[in-house]
């Protein structure tokens, strides 16, 4: 051992990187403009995706709880809805995928938004010249994006396992896309203007999942909707669930099966404006109860 | 570039919180404060005090009860995404983004801003080239400051605003934020520093403001801080073989009749040593906390 090398020496010095100039100098007069809403939506939409689909805890259980009710209950139940000789199999497939996208929409923001509010995200956003309805509208791209997937993923598998049949028409497409994206919205908006109630994000999980399961009971995913007590139908009809499931059984069950319906018809018109009542009414709350900071 | 010789500008702050019902409490109490452009501000005080209210108000994050606040020319209450741009801020530790990687969270938050810098230079000039793929998550502590002083300085901000930077960071990389931030300064950016360490204050600031009970009760540069540099001096020596010491306004005095009454043959007052209050005893004595010195010997009158 030489002298030299046992010599205490001090901490070995940190690099002193040289920081790029604070303020660069600028023609006169001529500010740069700010980034436009929808430059930062996209952008904060691809954010969202990205971030879920990098947590693999809340995507295994995103997407894996709605496919294996799917696939246990589908094994369970059998017969057919009254005299229309539709399989209960296929109502239940359709009410699903309904489900499955209340629960990536609502539930995944309403639960995300609280996250993001416990971690810091929001108070960095608010720090930012962002505008906040940037925030909205990724939550709002992510929400579709997540429930497009989950729907697709049981869609294949309802398909494949429970005779669902895809769209054959141009006119179920369509149909399929407004009631989808109507449904979509309006949940992941409801989940935004509620994120706001819970206190800590342990307990955001069950606050959204409780109203959630609740609804999945009364709004015809795991029962004929008709076969229920008309109080619950009542209570039911009050909230999109209903409507979004009604508006799926239309596009993919049988035309015969829509005199199992309450009003022996699909309603289309009703769905459209329930569901866009819901999305307005979300909106709304969102404008007033957002708190980007934690109460005073 | 707008040429404001102040960038913040306070007079008569209050903000009252109402923790029950009936009851209210200020925990800003006509505050006034001003930072001059290019100048590192430290904000010292004890939990409570209103430092982290102060910066809310500051950084428009809360409203204010009453006072007048102009933060780079305009009232934080009013402000709009133009005056966001021109503010760079680093919360207090935070955990967001952690299944992002460094580079995708900085190019990110780039896109909010009108003439953000580069990303790769940034990344680079807060010392994380190495780990501009590794997500958040997996960052050290120290890392994880950086991309947050990192995401601060995004924007070329005029005033950066720091909500304790380096706490829970070991001594080396928190010398080197202080390089940096030294650097910011040194090329025109207006620092406001919240802080619980004396050390970081003294190495840092330009001056410090001393907060308690919701006002500032002394502001000046560290060196000078409420007369430190004039005020009562501590001269100790030894005498006979014995320790002395004495508090005295006016050691020079002391000492020229200590050479003349206690030296050695050579000349020189064995032990001699001449202690202004540090800056913790005078922030101490501030607040209103006695400072406990362990192995001081009492005064000799």
């Amino acid at each position: 051992m030489t002298a030299a090398s046992s010599t205490p020496s001090s901490p070995p010095a940190l690099p002193a990187p040289a920081l790029p100039a604070p303020v660069r100098p600028s023609p006169a007069g001529l500010t740069p403009a700010l980034p436009s809403l929808l430059r930062t939506s996209v952008s904060r939409g691809r954010l969202e995706i990205t971030s879920f689909f990098r947590d693999r805890e809340s995507l295994i259980f995103t997407f894996s709880l709605p496919v294996i009710l799917l696939v246990v209950f589908g094994e369970v139940f059998h017969g057919t809805i009254g005299s229309t000789g539709v399989a209960f199999r296929q109502y239940f497939a359709a009410g699903i995928i309904a489900s499955g996208i209340m629960s990536a929409t609502f539930v995944n923001v309403g639960a995300s938004v609280a996250a993001d509010r416990a971690d810091g995200t929001l108070t960095r956003l608010a720090g930012t010249p962002m505008p906040p309805a940037a925030y909205f509208a990724g939550k709002a791209i992510g929400a579709l994006a997540v429930a497009a997937a989950e729907a697709g993923l049981l869609l294949a598998v309802g398909a494949a396992a429970f005779g669902l049949r895809l769209p054959g028409t141009a006119s179920r497409w369509l149909t399929l896309a407004w009631v989808f994206i109507l449904g979509t919205a309006a949940c992941a908006v409801l989940g935004l203007a509620l994120s706001s109630l819970p206190r800590s994000p342990r307990g955001s999980s069950a606050m959204f999942n409780l109203p959630y399961l609740v609804l999945s009971f009364i709004s015809g995913v795991y029962f004929v909707f008709r076969d229920l007590p008309p109080v619950l139908q009542h209570v039911a009809a009050l909230f999109p669930l209903k409507w979004l499931c009604q508006g799926l059984r239309s596009v993919f069950l049988p035309a015969a099966a829509a005199v199992a319906e309450p009003a022996r018809s699909w309603e289309l018109g009703e769905i459209a404006l329930v569901l866009g009542a819901w999305l307005a009414a979300g909106l709304v709350l969102c404008m007033t109860t957002f708190r980007w900071l934690d109460r005073e | 570039m707008t040429a404001t010789r102040t960038a913040v500008r306070v007079r008569g702050l209050r903000k009252i919180y109402r923790p029950a019902r009936y009851r209210e409490v200020a925990a800003l109490n006509g505050l006034d404060l001003d930072i001059g452009t290019g100048e590192i501000v430290a904000l010292l005080g004890p939990n409570g005090a209103g430092k982290t209210t102060t910066v809310q108000i500051l950084t428009g994050f809360r409203r204010r009860d009453a006072g007048e606040v102009t933060v780079l020319g305009t009232d934080p209450a009013a402000a709009d995404r133009a005056w966001r741009a021109r503010l760079g801020i680093v919360p207090q530790q935070a955990s967001d983004f952690g299944e992002l990687t460094v580079g995708e969270v900085v190019r990110h938050l780039a896109g909010y801003y009108p003439d953000p810098h580069d990303s790769a230079e940034l990344i680079d000039a807060v010392g994380l080239t190495g780990q501009a793929s590794t997500r958040l998550r997996r960052l050290s502590g120290g890392q994880r400051r950086r991309v947050d002083l990192a995401l601060g300085l995004l924007g070329r901000p005029e005033l950066l605003v720091l909500d304790e930077p380096t706490t829970g960071l070991d001594p080396a990389v928190r010398r080197q934020f202080w390089g940096l931030i030294r650097q910011l300064a040194a090329a025109g950016t207006t620092v406001l520093l919240s802080t619980h360490y004396l050390d970081e204050a003294e190495a840092l600031a330009s001056r410090v403001a001393v907060m308690a009970a919701g006002r500032i009760v002394a502001a000046g540069p560290p060196a000078t801080l409420a007369g430190r540099d004039t005020g009562t001096a501590i001269v100790s020596w030894q005498e006979g073989g014995v320790p002395r010491s004495e508090r005295t306004p006016a050691p020079a005095r002391l000492v020229a009749a200590l050479a003349a009454r206690a030296a050695a043959p050579d000349g020189e007052i064995p032990g001699l040593t001449v202690t202004r209050p540090s800056l913790e005893d005078t922030y101490l004595r501030l607040i209103g906390v006695t400072p406990h010195r362990p192995g001081t010997p009492e005064d000799t009158p």
